[in-house]
């Protein structure tokens, strides 16, 4: 086996030193009961060719994004990665190095994390950042959770502009972690959400995610007006962290905790995973921020140096007591967000998100020119919804047929909800071309006469 | 003389008349360099992507735009790139030299995987195109399901949990959910955890509200079956326990300690950590398991990226199976079927508890698990645990005269020392590790496990091979050696040749510096 480097004679060898007659004695701890002699029953070894075409079949059986017109977004976006991004993560010093738990041989790592960490807090506008969590909603989880021990109060309020997995994810945590939560109805382009009365003396913090689940840009200052004079926090939600390049920071509007998902940055779609989970905060909440930290210190001969720090708030030292149980981070995808964040500077990433609007408001502007559909929103970032006149799943799926991935139809992921039916949501960053956008309109004209 | 070569060149640094004191202009030593912060290489108008700025659009974005500078740097390419080349010459790599980290598993990684994780096919899918243009992407977690549950012996798995700790929460939630449908979630508040575990167990139980209870170990690194027994009631929801445990060990008791803890009406958790050792030759199914996650960075070698990410499958016995979260994958006559909703689980006889994450969990850690997989199959993972266990095992037998090991062996995967060959040494088990960076080793896993003194836990991995695991062993008889010599210095103030020497983590915590601040307010600069 080409990756397992002991030879036979190795083995007769090592286990002469051991003075055992054969490996099985060095299992002998293990309960008769449970010991198997033969295989498991699964296809045996095969040589990096095999493996290669095997994969390769699988792989070849989805429609990957960059072979078609494609607008699909919700909560992950497709962007263009530079080369040098892969190329710099798959270094063997970054790839295959654990967590710094010793700085005097990882300060590769723990140099990025600490720039990660900069450039999270002037994103987000906000003070402090984490080393990242796993993932936009397991961030949102955890920012609940913050808000709770912040506050010492046990309930939450989530906007019904929050991506409704992201509020599986806190739903699925009251429930096991004892706290009530309020849920806002979806809430469409334009209308209105009064969620500032919700807030009472009794809730921990309000959830808003901008751009909002349909694509809506919201002014938050109001509602972290409103929270603040109860006590509450203000968690604010940002899926697509390029907005910030051109859209006013929830830090510039009175968010406490700001929570988004990085994966725009620097990493592909990979079908919903790894990503980067982005989470900030005010230096006043710094002790009960979850997740890793990274601090600047000096080493034995005075040179600057970085360590993981703050970590008496975790698992490991604090076992039953920690913040979180989390344990991990998602260190090489945000080392991607951190690469391809300095390869944009403040010139790259500013123009990046002004050409993910342009795009977003030319198709939009040509979608909304075809029979039976319809722009729901006022202002937009990179993606908006469209109201059919027919389900949008349907309509999805016949655009697929056509050769275009045309966005996510709102009730893939609200269910049983009938007024969101006819809802498409739709992404458009810089990938897409005035050719994209003309197969699009095309396709989507014609789809529409066909089920019209 | 020995020391000079056939050219006259001295070969030896003391012989070049060169010395350790000596410094150079730059901060650089050859190829050490020094590098500062991204931030500290901004040149105003310099950029690394060329973007045209967007014409002939109206703009929507309302009220909302943007109206402070970032204050990101401007960097060129080549600067971008030479910054992080720079920085990654800091790091210690298992693919520049042993990592014998105890319980982290720091094995090769193939870059079969890395290659196979970008086809554009897996890589570049989004979580929420149509299912009929995923079938592969489907395909391929199926497939890995199907893998892990053979392996493991049991009948489910829930693939979305990101991490381990992630997976712990889910195993956890799964049996929180099944005590809860038998009506006893009032009654049963209590996790039982042995006091060698990962600190994740216990914050993971008390993340869920539950009371954390310390089992003590039996004196020789395992649980105590009586004092087990004894802990048992009717108000105990689970114990968890990690085996192979945190000591190197298999339980022995096992199976016993599963009927205990199935007769007191609890589940049974096990930290699937350590399943490198076993995989392939023991099913945790056949040892009264209910709830396992598997670690894919670990026992199947997705890379550790510096800290993450990973991703933490957990395995189900029959009676947690019906509650594994949304979503997950069916198949029906060829065709693939995501499970996204409470109505499609319903129909399907399942009642998840609910849901992890967004999306369908760490596809690009799938996908290199299920390659690392194939190429070694099931002859090949069985060889994986056989070698991980060989090689720890000679290491144990290697160095047990000399270094205190804690418990009688064989040990599987990992070998367990405490620090009283230390003793009266003045050397501590951190400068020993320290130590050992001077050598060109990353440190074994130091103070962990808890139940024994200043632990060096070495878990070399079946990567490892002979010639290079003797060298290491001569290494640390070597530095054994010298505990015991007027050298002291070697110790106390190692790491003498990496990158940075002891860096003060007190003064870290004690006044936190957690971001770089321009040295002028960003106004002031405009």
């Amino acid at each position: 086996m080409r990756y397992l480097p002991l030879t036979d004679t190795d083995r007769q060898e090592m286990l002469g030193v051991i003075g055992a007659k054969s490996v099985d004695e060095l299992f002998r701890d293990v309960p008769e009961a449970a010991r198997r002699d033969g295989l498991v029953d699964l296809p045996k070894r095969q040589g990096e060719l095999e493996v290669e075409r095997a994969l390769s079949r699988m792989a070849a059986k989805n429609v990957a994004a960059g072979d078609v017109p494609f607008f699909v977004g919700a909560g992950a976006y497709r962007h263009h990665v530079p080369a040098s991004v892969d190329h710099l993560i798959q270094r063997s010093e970054f790839l295959t190095s654990y967590t710094p738990y010793q700085p005097e041989v990882t300060q590769g790592t723990l140099q990025y994390l600490f720039e990660f960490q900069t450039q999270v807090a002037m994103l987000t506008g906000m003070e402090v950042a984490n080393a990242s969590m796993y993932d936009g909603s397991t961030a949102c989880g955890e920012a609940v959770l913050m808000a709770n021990r912040v506050t010492k109060r046990k309930k939450a309020v989530l906007s019904g502009t929050l991506h409704p997995q992201y509020a599986g994810v806190v739903h699925n945590l009251a429930e096991f972690a004892d706290f009530a939560l309020e849920t806002m109805p979806p809430v469409l382009p334009g209308a209105a959400e009064d969620i500032v009365s919700r807030i009472t003396d009794e809730t921990s913090c309000v959830v808003v995610q901008t751009p909002g689940f349909f694509g809506e840009l919201a002014d938050l200052t109001p509602i972290a007006e409103a929270a603040h004079a109860k006590g509450a926090l203000l968690v604010a939600v940002v899926p697509e962290i390029v907005s910030l390049g051109l859209v006013t920071p929830p830090g510039d509007m009175g968010a406490d905790i700001v929570v988004g998902e990085g994966q725009s940055i620097g990493n592909g779609l990979n079908f919903g995973g790894p990503y980067v989970g982005l989470f900030a905060t005010r230096q006043k909440y710094l002790r009960q921020m979850p997740g890793r930290l990274c601090g600047e210190t000096l080493d034995s001969d005075g040179k600057r140096g970085f360590v993981l720090t703050l970590s008496t708030r975790e698992q490991h030292i604090r076992r039953e007591k920690a913040t979180s149980n989390i344990c991990t981070n998602s260190g090489l995808c945000c080392l991607a967000f951190t690469i391809h964040l300095s390869l944009l500077g403040e010139e790259g990433y500013t123009r990046l998100a002004r050409i993910n609007h342009a795009n977003a408001a030319k198709l939009a502007e040509k979608l909304d020119a075809i029979e039976g559909v319809d722009v729901l929103n006022d202002a937009f970032f990179n993606e908006f919804t469209l109201r059919l006149q027919a389900p949008a799943k349907k309509v999805v799926d016949a655009l697929a047929e056509k050769g275009v991935l045309g966005g996510v139809p709102a009730s893939r992921l609200i269910h049983g909800d009938p007024s969101v039916e006819n809802l498409l949501i739709v992404a458009s960053t810089e990938i897409n071309t005035d050719a994209d956008r003309d197969a699009y309109a095309q396709a989507l004209a014609e789809t529409m006469k066909e089920v019209l | 003389m020995s020391g000079m070569n056939k050219q006259g060149r001295p070969t030896s640094f003391a012989e070049s008349g060169g010395g350790a004191e000596r410094t150079t202009f730059t901060g650089n030593k050859g190829l050490e360099l020094e590098e500062p912060l991204i931030f500290e290489r901004d040149t105003k108008g310099a950029c690394g992507v060329d973007l045209d700025e967007p014409e002939g659009y109206q703009p929507k974005i309302g009220k909302f735009e943007r109206k402070n500078r970032i204050g990101l740097p401007g960097l060129s390419e080549p600067e971008v790139v030479r910054h992080f080349v720079r920085l990654s010459s800091k790091n210690y790599s298992i693919d520049a030299g042993l990592y014998p980290l105890g319980s982290c598993t720091m094995k090769h990684n193939p870059r079969l995987n890395e290659k196979m994780a970008r086809l554009p096919g897996f890589g570049d899918v989004h979580p929420l195109q149509p299912e009929q243009t995923v079938q592969g992407a489907m395909e391929l977690i199926d497939t890995l399901a199907h893998w892990l549950k053979t392996l493991t012996g049991l009948p489910a798995v829930a693939m979305s949990p990101k991490a381990g700790a992630h997976g712990e929460l889910c195993g956890m939630m799964a049996i929180r959910a099944a005590i809860e449908a038998k009506g006893e979630g009032e009654q049963r508040r209590r996790v039982l955890v042995p006091e060698s575990a990962h600190g994740t167990n216990p914050a993971t139980a008390a993340l869920l509200g539950y009371k954390v209870d310390t089992i003590k170990g039996d004196g020789n690194g395992r649980v105590d079956l009586e004092a087990l027994r004894e802990k048992l009631g009717p108000d105990v929801a689970a114990i968890m326990l990690t085996n192979p445990n945190t000591c190197g060990l298999f339980e022995r008791d096992i199976i016993d300690i599963a009927k205990a803890v199935h007769e007191a009406g609890a589940y049974f958790y096990c930290d699937g950590a350590n399943f490198n050792a076993i995989v392939g030759r023991v099913r945790p199914g056949d040892l009264g398991v209910d709830a396992m996650h598997i670690n894919l960075h670990k026992t199947f070698s997705t890379p550790h990226g510096g800290g993450g990410p990973g991703a933490g499958p957990v395995v189900f016995s029959e009676a947690l199976a019906p509650f594994v979260p949304l979503p997950y994958v069916v198949q029906k006559d060829g065709v693939y079927d995501l499970i996204e909703t409470e109505d499609e689980a319903e129909a399907d006889g399942t009642s998840p508890f609910g849901r992890m994450t967004a999306f369908h969990g760490q596809m690009g850690m799938f996908v290199r698990a299920l390659a690392y997989m194939m190429s070694h199959g099931s002859d090949g993972l069985r060889q994986v645990a056989e070698d991980s266990v060989l090689n720890a095992n000679y290491v144990l037998a290697s160095l047990k005269d000399v270094m205190s090991a804690s418990y009688e062996g064989p040990c599987m995967h990992e070998a367990l020392f405490d620090d009283r060959f230390l003793k009266g040494t003045g050397v501590e088990t951190l400068d020993f590790a320290k130590a050992m960076i001077d050598e060109g080793y990353h440190p074994m896993t130091m103070y962990f496990p808890l139940v024994v003194h200043g632990a060096l836990l070495i878990e070399p991995t079946e990567t490892e091979s002979k010639q290079g695991i003797d060298l290491f062993i001569a290494t640390l008889r070597d530095l054994v050696a010298a505990t015991k010599s007027n050298d002291k210095e070697r110790f106390s103030g190692a790491p003498h040749f990496a990158p940075r020497g002891r860096l003060d983590e007190t003064a870290a915590a004690r006044k936190p510096i957690l971001r770089w601040q321009p040295e002028m307010p960003a106004q002031a600069a405009d």
